[in-house]
């Protein structure tokens, strides 16, 4: 009995749609741009190596969509947390950057937070506000101008640097990976993150506080959009406010197409994994097709909207 | 768990103190008064039923008793202590469970991790879960209270109405110690359902479990309680022995129509 109910929950095939979705992309661009790089290691990493910051911000946001909650500012904060890091590191110790930039992603994340679990705004209205908040903040911090980042140490750590072989970028989204994965389904909080997305009122007769949870989830969003902040930074070696100005769409599609519901109590990390990675080749087999700017907006648009459609179809209960 | 297996004696159980003492509870929200001055008293292994019109202020009272409402005014004694609960978990913690009128399963997770919702073992130094544990546990049990789901692992939102119910009631009955709130256990249920909830309820009783039942079931009431309270507009009308009433003095105390 057990057997069998577990056998079809593992033939659903809806659990698959990210799976099929990326295999499908990678074969078509495999097959269409075989001459024109797809296929080479080097454009292969280089999809992981850029999609770094976009996973680790959908890792947070699994979570917050997970609790029944949602934060449009993530971006902001990417740009926030980058910008602070740098300026405190021409000045001060790379550590000093380090914890500017994750501070200030916390910061803004117990912000977004406090408005949400404990005044009880609806997260949509109070990330919405605070996206275009801390998107006009990162733009008077250093009025429009790019910071460099020029410690190497802080450019190998979160950029260009490899460890036994394996660059930063991919140790940080494997991380990233891993400990939200873990904290999601093998700990406590997640299991309290997913009932109180799921029936909040259930979660509070159960003892679970909602509000440390709606609390958390949103901290977490931004801690993982900071760090985004600084591979960004790490990575172009300086810090501008159009950092993660454009990561909105592709994150939350990656996380619905991961398999995530939009409502709340159900959702997966390695599965918004594999949706960033999707959404990252359709990205980069577009400029290699050699499409203008345009299309390759409207065809990456059109993609998205089939890939969520059909993840959603039954996922919002 | 720990009082299962003492047998219920009426003549010890009504020389202890009372499990539940309600103290003349009040509760408005806002403007609206549901609940004024009620005062009832339950010992172990009594079923009193709670009877009253739609809106009387059945479920508002189960709420104060379980932490989710705070009364305006009155005193609840535990074992003859005066407690406030700040929330829901701390009546818990005192061996106090509910099973609510809307259930409060969480949708679309599987049984036994509703089951253990906010109670969940933990294992290891990084506290992981402790599925398996979870699964057993919740295995033996709905094999235990004859609740027939496909399996723990089963989602609350595939499973039928009787099947939920099923599912809270053995929540319930796993964590009581003292005692047990039923809003309308069996209000979806069918009559081989009912049946089987009944005799869960009376397996409770035997396990020395005080139990406030609320039920729109006269029938019912007349076959499991042992005292009936009577609720109307959130005025208690009268406590009556159940086996020195009828149901006609109890519809009459319930309409106010003689
Ligand atoms: N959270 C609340 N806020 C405001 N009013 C409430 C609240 N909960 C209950 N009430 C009011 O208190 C009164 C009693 O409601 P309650 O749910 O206790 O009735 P009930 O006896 O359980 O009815 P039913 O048999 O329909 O379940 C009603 O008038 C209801 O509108
Ligand atoms: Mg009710």
């Amino acid at each position: 009995m057990n057997k069998l109910t577990s056998l079809i929950q593992w033939f659903d095939p809806k659990r698959y749609v990210v799976y099929l979705g990326f295999i499908l992309i990678f074969a078509f661009f495999a097959i269409t741009l075989a001459d024109d790089g797809f296929l080479t290691t080097r454009n292969l990493s280089n999809i992981v190596l850029q999609t770094a910051p976009a996973t680790i911000m959908a890792v947070g946001f699994v979570f917050v969509l997970s609790a029944g909650e949602i934060d449009l500012s993530f971006g902001s904060i990417t740009a926030v947390s980058a910008l602070s890091a740098a300026v405190i590191m021409q000045e001060h110790s790379m550590l000093a950057g380090i914890a500017a930039g994750l501070g200030a992603g916390l910061a803004i994340g117990w912000f977004n937070g406090v408005m949400v679990a404990y005044l009880r705004l609806p997260s949509f209205l109070v990330t919405l506000a605070t996206l275009g908040l801390f998107a006009g903040i990162a733009r008077s911090m250093t009025n429009l101008r790019s910071i460099p980042v020029v410690n190497d140490t802080f450019t190998g750590i979160f950029g260009s640097g490899s460890l036994f072989g394996i660059p930063s970028l991919i140790l940080w989204t494997l991380g990233a990976v891993i400990v939200g994965h873990v904290i999601y389904r093998e700990s406590r909080f997640g299991a309290h993150v997913l009932a109180t997305g799921d029936n909040a009122n259930a979660a509070q007769v159960a003892g679970i506080k909602v509000p440390r949870i709606r609390l958390a989830v949103l901290m977490a969003s931004g801690f993982c959009a900071g760090l985004a902040g600084l591979l960004y930074a790490g990575r172009i070696q300086a810090a501008k406010y159009t950092l993660g100005e454009s990561d909105l769409m592709i994150v939350i599609a990656a996380v619905i197409v991961g398999g995530t519901a939009l409502n709340g109590g159900k959702g997966s990390v390695v599965g918004a994994l594999v949706g960033s990675l999707m959404m990252g080749m359709l990205n980069n087999g577009l400029i290699l097709m050699g499409l203008p700017v345009s299309d390759q907006m409207i065809v990456r648009g059109l993609i998205i909207l089939i890939a969520v459609a059909i993840s959603l179809r039954d996922n919002t209960r | 768990m720990m009082t299962g297996l003492s047998a219920p004696d009426e003549s010890i159980n009504n020389n202890h103190e009372p499990v539940l003492k309600l103290e003349n509870i009040h509760k408005s929200f806002g403007g609206v008064v549901a609940v004024e001055d009620f005062s009832l008293q339950l010992k172990a292994g009594e079923i009193v039923a709670l009877v009253g019109d739609n809106g009387a202020g059945k479920s508002t009272l189960i709420k104060i008793v379980s932490g989710v409402h705070s009364p305006t005014g009155g005193t609840i004694l535990l074992d003859g202590e005066a407690v406030t609960f700040a929330d829901a978990s701390t009546a818990r913690s005192q061996g106090i469970e509910v099973v609510y009128q809307d259930l409060a399963l969480a949708d679309l997770q599987p049984v036994y991790m509703n089951l253990f919702l906010g109670r969940e073992p933990v294992y290891g130094p990084l506290r992981l879960l402790d599925r398996k544990k979870m699964m057993s546990e919740t295995q033996a049990l709905v094999e235990e209270l004859d609740v027939r789901i496909p399996s723990a692992k089963a989602i609350i939102k595939d499973l039928s109405g009787g099947q939920r119910q099923g599912v809270a009631i053995a929540r319930a009955t796993h964590w009581a110690t003292k005692l047990i709130l039923l809003d309308e256990p069996t209000a979806a249920l069918g009559v081989a359902e009912t049946a089987k909830v009944e005799k869960i309820i009376a397996g409770l009783k035997a396990r020395n479990i005080a139990i406030l039942i609320i039920s729109h079931s006269l029938d019912q009431v007349f076959r499991l309680s042992d005292r009936i309270c009577v609720l109307r507009r959130g005025v208690q009308i009268g406590v009556k022995d159940t086996a020195d009433t009828s149901k006609n003095e109890i519809v009459s105390m319930i309409t106010g129509v003689n």
